[in-house]
C-alpha cells in the first residue's frame, strides 16, 4: 500500500495523533457495550434455559429412589438408561394424556381458527378508528389474569348456574328429543376442557391472524372482483391463501401450549383421562417420581418438536419477507 | 359497492360476547349477598369486606407484587439489551442459537420450563446452597419467561425505527454509547416500559412455573386462588376475581390509552415539523 | 401503423364524436361522487365511442381514479348514472360487469403463475380446459410473456409486471378496458415504448380504452380524445389538437403544455379579427378569432404559446404581418434541439419563447444571448382569446 502510493503525511493506521487518554472509554464505544448487549442475556438464557434443559435429560436417564436427591445413575458407562421412557409405551395413563392432549389440542386449535379468522378479518375490515377499540378489547383478556378467565367460565358452566340452565331450557325447546333434565353437564368434560382452552388462547390466535390480514393489500380483492369473482370466491382465491402465514402462526401459538396445558384440564377437565400436563405435574407433586415426570417432559418436547419448527420457519420467513 | 359485512359484524359481536359474558358474570355475582355463588340472594359488598380481613390473601398479593415487581424490572433490562442485539447486530457468533433461545419460552409449554427449572433449582441449590426455593426462585423463573416478551417488544419497535435517526447522531460526532442514551432508549421508551408492564402482569398472574418453583411459605396470589378454585366457584373468589381483573384491566387500559395518545402526538409533531419545513 | 384501414369497431368514421347520430359506446349522465362533504367527482357526463382510446387526464387528486373506479363498480355514484352499450350499468357490481380494469399498482395476485394471474378472470367464463389454455397463450404472446409463464410477480421487472397486468385485465374480453396511470410506474424510456404497444394492442383489438393519466405528453400521445378535469369538474373534451390549439379556459391552456398568458381588453372587433389592447405588452395585439365574437370592452386573456413566437436580434421591416414587440434575453436554456428564452418586455412582463435550433451553431452565433435586445413576432392566428 506504503510502495504504491506514498503517502505524503501521516501513513495510513498510525493513530499516533491521536489523543491517548481516556483509551478504555474508546474501547467502551467501540467494542465493550455491544459484546455486553448480547453477552448478558445470552449467558442468562443458556444458564436459565439451556442448562436446565439438560439436567431433565439427564434425570429421565436415572432411576427414581427413596431419598434425597430421589434419583440415582448407574456408576458404569453409559450411567444411564431408557426404562423411563420405555415405561411410557407400557402405562395407558401416559399414552392415553399425550392422544387426549393433542386430540383437545387440535379440536381447541379448530375451533379457535373458526372463531377467530372472522373476528381478526372484521377488525382489520373496520375503519380506523373502531379498529384500535377493538383490537384493545382483544388484547385487554390477554393481560388480565388467564387463571380469573378460566374461573370466570367455570361460573358459568356449573350445574346452577344461569348459564347452564338458560342453554339448557332453549335446548330442550328445539330439541326435546336430546335434552332432558333441568340442567347438562359442562363441568369436569372434554368440552369444557375445549372451551377453556379456545377461550383463553382466542387472543393468541386473532392477534398474528390480524396482523397478517391487516397488511393485504385491498386492491387485489378488488382486481379479482373484476375479473368475475363474487365475495366470496374472492376471499377463498385471494384472502384466505395470502393468509395462510397468520392462519399457520395462530394455530401453532393455540396448539403448542394447549398440548402442554395444565391449569385448564386441571380445573375443568374429567380426573379420569387427563392430559399430559396434569400427568407430568401428578408424576412429580403427588409421586415425586423425577425420572419419569423428566421423561414425559422430553417426551412431550419431542411431540412439540415438530408444530415448534414449522413455526419457527413460517416466522423466519415472515421476517425476511419483511426485512426485504 | 359497499356491502355491509353482516356475517362479519355477526363474528365480531359473538366474539366479544364470548370474551366479556364470562367476566361480566363472575363481576355480578361477585355483589352475591347469598352464600351460595350461583343462586342470586340479592345484592351486597360483604364478600369485599372479608377479603379484607383475610391475612392470607393479603400476604400473597404482597409477596406476589414483589415478585412482580423484581422479576418485570430485571427482564426488562435483559430484554431491552436481546431485543437490541437482535435488531441491530445483523451477525455475530451464536446468533441463530440466541435467537431461538429467546423466542423458545414463547412456544414452550410451561410445564417442561416449570419441570426443567425446579430441577435445576434442586441441583444448583445441591451444588453451591444457591438458590433457596421460595420467592429468589420464583423471581429468576420469571425473569426467564418474561425476557422473551421483552425481547419481542423492543425488538421488532426498534425494527421499524428509522435508522437513519441513529447514524445522524454518529454523523454529529456522538459516540455509541451516547447514541444509545441520548437517541436509541428515548425513541423505544415505550416499547420498554410495555414490556415492562406485560412482563409486571405476566409474573402477576403465573400459575404452573411458579406452581414448580416455590417452596414452603411462599404461597403467591394465583397459587392461593389455584388450590381455592380446584374446591369450586365460591362468592369471597368472585369477589377476589373482581377486583384483580377490574384494577388490572383498567390499568392496562389507561397505560394503553396513555402511550397510544403520546404516540398520535408524536406523529402529530413530525407532520407538523414537516409542514413548517415546507 | 397501417393508416388507410379504419379501427375495428367504429362504424361512423374516424370521428363518431363528431355525427350526431352516432350512439355512444359509453355514456356518463350527470355523475357525482361525493366522500363525507368532499366532492370528488362534480356532474360529469362524457359520452365515449366503441374503439376510442379516451383519456382523462388531470392533476393529482383531481378525481379521475374515482372516475374510473365507478365505472369499475368500486364505488357507486352519488348522483347520476352509467351507461354501457345502452344498458345501465350504475347499480351492477364490478364482477358483473363487462369492463375490466388494469390498476395504477397492477394489483397482481403474489401467490400466482404469471399464466395463473392471467387466466384467473377465465374461471368464471364458459370455456373448456383447452380453450382456456388457447386464450392464455394467445394473450402471453400478445404481450410477449410466454418464456415467463411460470414466474411468481416477485420475479419480474416493473415493466414486465405491467405486460402481465395489462394480458390479465384483456383475458376477459372487455367491452371497455380502464386503465388507471398505466405507464405510471415505469421509468421514462420504457415508457415511451410502451405507450406505442398500448395502442397497437388497442389497435389490433379494436377494444375500448379509458386511460386515466396525469402526464398531458402521455395523453396527446395516446388519445384519440381527450377530456380534463379539474377538481372534480371537466374543464374541456377534445382531440389532442383541440386541446392544444384550441383550449378554451384559462385552466385549460396552462395546463397543457406552456403558454404565456396576458389580461387584456377588446378594443375592436372586425370579421374575424379582433383588437385587444394588452397593457403588458405595451401594444395592441391582433387575433384571428372564430366563433362567437366578445364585445369590445370585454375583459379577456390572451395567449399564446412559446414555440408560435419568433425571436430575432434585429427589428423587423415595416412590411412585416404580425405582432411584433419588443425586449431583452433576460435568461436562457439550452436544450439541444431548441432553446427556451425569457424575454422581459419593458413593461416588466416576462414572455417565454421556444425556439428549434435549426442551425448548427457555437455559443457565439446563437440566435440571441443573454442581455441581447430582441424583436419578438407572432402571428394573429396564433393568438387565443380565453374568456373563462
Ligand atoms: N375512499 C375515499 N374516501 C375519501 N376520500 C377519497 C376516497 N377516494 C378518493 N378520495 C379523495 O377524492 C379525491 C380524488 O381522488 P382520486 O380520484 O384518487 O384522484 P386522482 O385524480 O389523483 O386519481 C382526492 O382528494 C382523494 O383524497
Ligand atoms: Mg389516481
Amino acid at each position: 500500500m506504503a510502495a504504491l502510493a506514498p503517502a505524503p503525511q501521516a501513513v495510513q493506521g498510525d493513530e499516533s495523533h491521536l489523543p491517548k487518554a481516556h483509551s478504555w472509554r474508546q474501547w467502551l464505544d467501540r467494542e465493550a457495550w455491544r459484546k455486553t448487549i448480547i453477552a448478558i442475556p445470552y449467558l442468562w438464557l443458556l444458564f436459565f434455559f439451556i442448562a436446565p434443559f439438560l439436567i431433565v435429560l439427564a434425570i429421565s436417564a436415572g432411576t427414581s429412589q427413596v431419598g434425597i436427591p430421589p434419583v440415582i445413575w448407574k456408576s458404569t458407562f453409559p450411567f444411564g438408561t431408557l426404562d423411563n421412557y420405555v415405561f411410557l409405551t407400557q402405562d395407558d395413563i401416559y399414552w392415553q394424556g399425550y392422544l387426549n392432549s393433542l386430540r383437545n389440542a387440535a379440536i381447541s386449535t379448530f375451533f379457535a381458527l373458526l372463531i377467530g379468522y372472522p373476528m381478526a378479518l372484521g377488525i382489520a375490515r373496520a375503519s380506523s378508528t373502531w379498529r384500535n377499540v377493538l383490537l384493545l378489547l382483544v388484547i385487554l383478556p390477554f393481560w388480565t389474569s388467564f387463571l380469573l378467565r378460566v374461573y370466570a367460565w367455570i361460573g358459568l358452566l356449573g350445574n346452577t348456574s344461569w348459564f347452564n340452565r338458560g342453554l339448557t331450557s332453549i335446548l330442550a325447546t328445539f330439541f326435546p328429543f336430546w335434552v332432558t333434565g333441568d340442567h347438562i353437564q359442562m363441568m369436569n368434560t372434554n368440552f369444557a376442557v375445549v372451551l377453556g382452552i379456545v377461550y383463553s388462547y382466542l387472543p393468541f390466535m386473532i392477534l398474528p391472524l390480524y396482523a397478517t390480514l391487516e397488511k393485504l393489500d385491498r386492491t387485489l380483492d378488488e382486481a379479482a372482483m373484476d375479473l368475475g369473482s363474487k365475495p366470496w370466491e374472492v376471499f377463498r382465491d385471494i384472502t384466505l391463501p395470502l393468509s395462510l402465514p397468520g392462519i399457520i402462526a395462530g394455530a401453532m401459538l393455540v396448539f403448542i401450549p394447549a398440548t402442554g396445558e395444565y391449569v385448564i384440564p386441571s380445573l375443568m377437565g374429567r380426573g379420569d383421562s387427563p392430559m399430559i400436563g396434569r400427568v407430568l405435574a401428578d408424576e412429580f407433586f403427588q409421586n415425586r417420581d423425577w425420572p419419569v415426570a423428566s421423561a414425559v417432559a422430553v417426551a412431550l418436547l419431542a411431540v412439540l418438536v415438530i408444530p415448534i419448527m414449522i413455526y419457527n420457519f413460517f416466522q423466519a420467513r415472515e421476517a425476511r419477507r419483511s426485512a426485504s | 359497492m359497499k356491502r355491509r359485512p353482516y356475517f362479519l359484524i355477526f363474528a365480531l359481536i359473538f366474539g366479544y360476547a364470548f370474551f366479556y359474558v364470562p367476566i361480566a358474570s363472575m363481576i355480578f355475582y361477585s355483589f352475591n349477598k347469598s352464600r351460595l355463588a350461583t343462586v342470586w340472594g340479592g345484592f351486597s359488598t360483604e364478600w369485599y369486606g372479608k377479603l379484607l380481613d383475610n391475612q392470607q390473601v393479603l400476604d400473597a398479593a404482597w409477596l406476589s407484587l414483589r415478585i412482580a415487581f423484581v422479576s418485570a424490572t430485571v427482564a426488562t433490562i435483559l430484554g431491552t439489551m436481546a431485543g437490541m442485539a437482535l435488531a441491530r447486530f445483523a451477525r455475530f457468533r451464536g446468533r441463530t442459537l440466541f435467537s431461538g433461545l429467546v423466542s423458545a419460552p414463547l412456544v414452550m409449554p410451561e410445564v417442561i420450563t416449570g419441570i426443567s427449572l425446579v430441577l435445576f433449582f434442586i441441583a444448583l441449590n445441591g451444588m453451591i446452597g444457591w438458590p433457596t426455593r421460595g420467592f429468589t426462585t420464583i423471581t429468576l423463573a420469571h425473569i426467564t419467561f418474561s425476557l422473551s416478551y421483552v425481547t419481542v417488544v423492543v425488538q421488532s419497535r426498534l425494527a421499524s425505527m428509522d435508522r437513519a435517526v441513529e447514524e445522524a447522531a454518529m454523523d454529529l460526532g456522538s459516540k455509541p454509547l451516547r447514541v444509545l442514551f441520548d437517541v436509541t432508549l428515548p425513541i423505544i421508551a415505550p416499547a420498554i416500559i410495555a414490556g415492562w408492564l406485560l412482563s409486571f402482569t405476566l409474573s402477576l398472574d403465573d400459575v404452573v412455573i411458579t406452581a414448580f418453583t416455590n417452596g414452603p411459605g411462599s404461597t403467591t396470589l394465583p397459587l392461593y386462588i389455584f388450590s381455592k378454585v380446584r374446591l369450586g366457584v365460591t362468592p369471597d373468589m368472585n369477589a377476589l376475581a373482581t377486583i384483580i381483573v377490574v384494577l388490572v384491566g383498567s390499568g392496562v387500559a389507561i397505560a394503553g390509552w396513555i402511550m397510544h395518545r403520546a404516540d398520535k402526538k408524536r406523529e402529530r409533531d413530525v407532520q407538523m415539523a414537516i409542514a413548517a419545513n415546507k | 401503423m397501417d393508416v388507410d384501414t379504419k379501427p375495428p369497431g367504429s362504424e361512423s368514421g374516424d370521428k363518431p364524436w363528431l355525427d350526431q347520430k352516432a350512439k355512444p359506446f359509453i355514456r356518463i349522465d350527470g355523475v357525482t361522487k361525493k366522500f363525507g362533504e368532499f366532492t370528488a367527482v362534480d356532474n360529469v357526463s362524457l359520452d365515449i365511442f366503441k374503439g376510442e382510446l379516451f383519456a382523462l387526464l388531470g392533476g393529482s387528486g383531481c378525481g379521475k381514479t374515482t372516475l374510473l373506479r365507478m365505472l369499475a363498480g368500486f364505488e357507486t355514484p352519488t348522483a347520476g348514472r352509467l351507461f354501457l352499450d345502452g344498458q345501465d350499468m350504475t347499480e351492477l357490481p364490478p364482477y358483473e360487469r363487462p369492463a375490466n380494469m388494469m390498476f395504477q399498482s397492477y394489483a397482481l395476485f403474489p401467490h400466482m403463475t404469471v399464466e395463473k394471474n392471467v387466466g384467473y378472470g377465465l374461471k368464471h367464463e364458459a370455456l373448456t380446459d383447452a380453450q382456456r389454455k388457447d386464450r392464455v397463450k394467445e394473450l402471453l404472446d400478445l404481450v410477449q410473456l410466454t418464456p415467463l409463464a411460470g414466474r411468481k410477480p416477485h420475479q419480474l421487472s416493473g415493466g414486465q409486471r405491467q405486460r402481465v397486468a395489462l394480458a390479465r385485465a384483456l383475458a376477459k374480453r372487455p367491452k371497455v378496458l380502464l386503465l388507471d396511470e398505466p405507464l405510471g410506474a415505469l421509468d421514462k424510456k420504457l415508457r415511451e415504448q410502451t405507450q406505442f404497444e398500448l395502442i397497437n394492442i388497442q389497435y389490433k383489438l379494436g377494444v375500448t380504452f379509458i386511460v386515466v393519466t396525469h402526464d398531458q405528453e402521455e395523453a396527446m400521445t395516446l388519445a384519440t380524445r381527450i377530456a380534463v378535469m379539474d377538481r372534480g369538474l371537466i374543464r374541456q373534451i377534445g382531440t389532442p389538437t383541440e386541446i392544444y390549439e384550441f383550449p378554451r379556459t384559462r385552466f385549460v391552456a396552462d395546463f397543457i403544455g406552456s403558454i404565456n398568458i396576458f389580461d387584456g381588453e377588446v378594443k375592436s372587433v372586425a370579421k374575424n379579427k379582433v383588437t385587444v389592447a394588452a397593457p403588458a405588452l405595451g401594444a395592441d395585439v391582433i387575433v384571428e378569432h372564430t366563433g362567437t365574437m366578445p364585445a369590445p370592452g370585454a375583459k379577456v386573456s390572451i395567449a399564446v404559446r412559446p414555440e408560435k413566437i419568433a425571436i430575432e436580434r434585429k427589428e423587423p421591416g415595416a412590411d412585416a404581418t404580425g405582432n411584433t414587440i419588443a425586449g431583452k434575453v433576460i435568461d436562457l436554456g439550452y436544450f439541444g434541439k431548441d432553446s427556451l428564452y425569457r424575454v422581459k418586455l419593458p413593461s416588466g412582463t416576462m414572455v417565454r419563447v421556444n425556439a428549434v435550433n435549426s442551425r448548427r451553431a457555437d455559443e457565439n452565433e446563437r440566435v440571441a444571448v443573454w442581455e441581447d435586445n430582441v424583436w419578438l413576432t407572432f402571428a394573429p392566428s396564433s393568438v387565443i382569446i380565453l374568456t373563462e
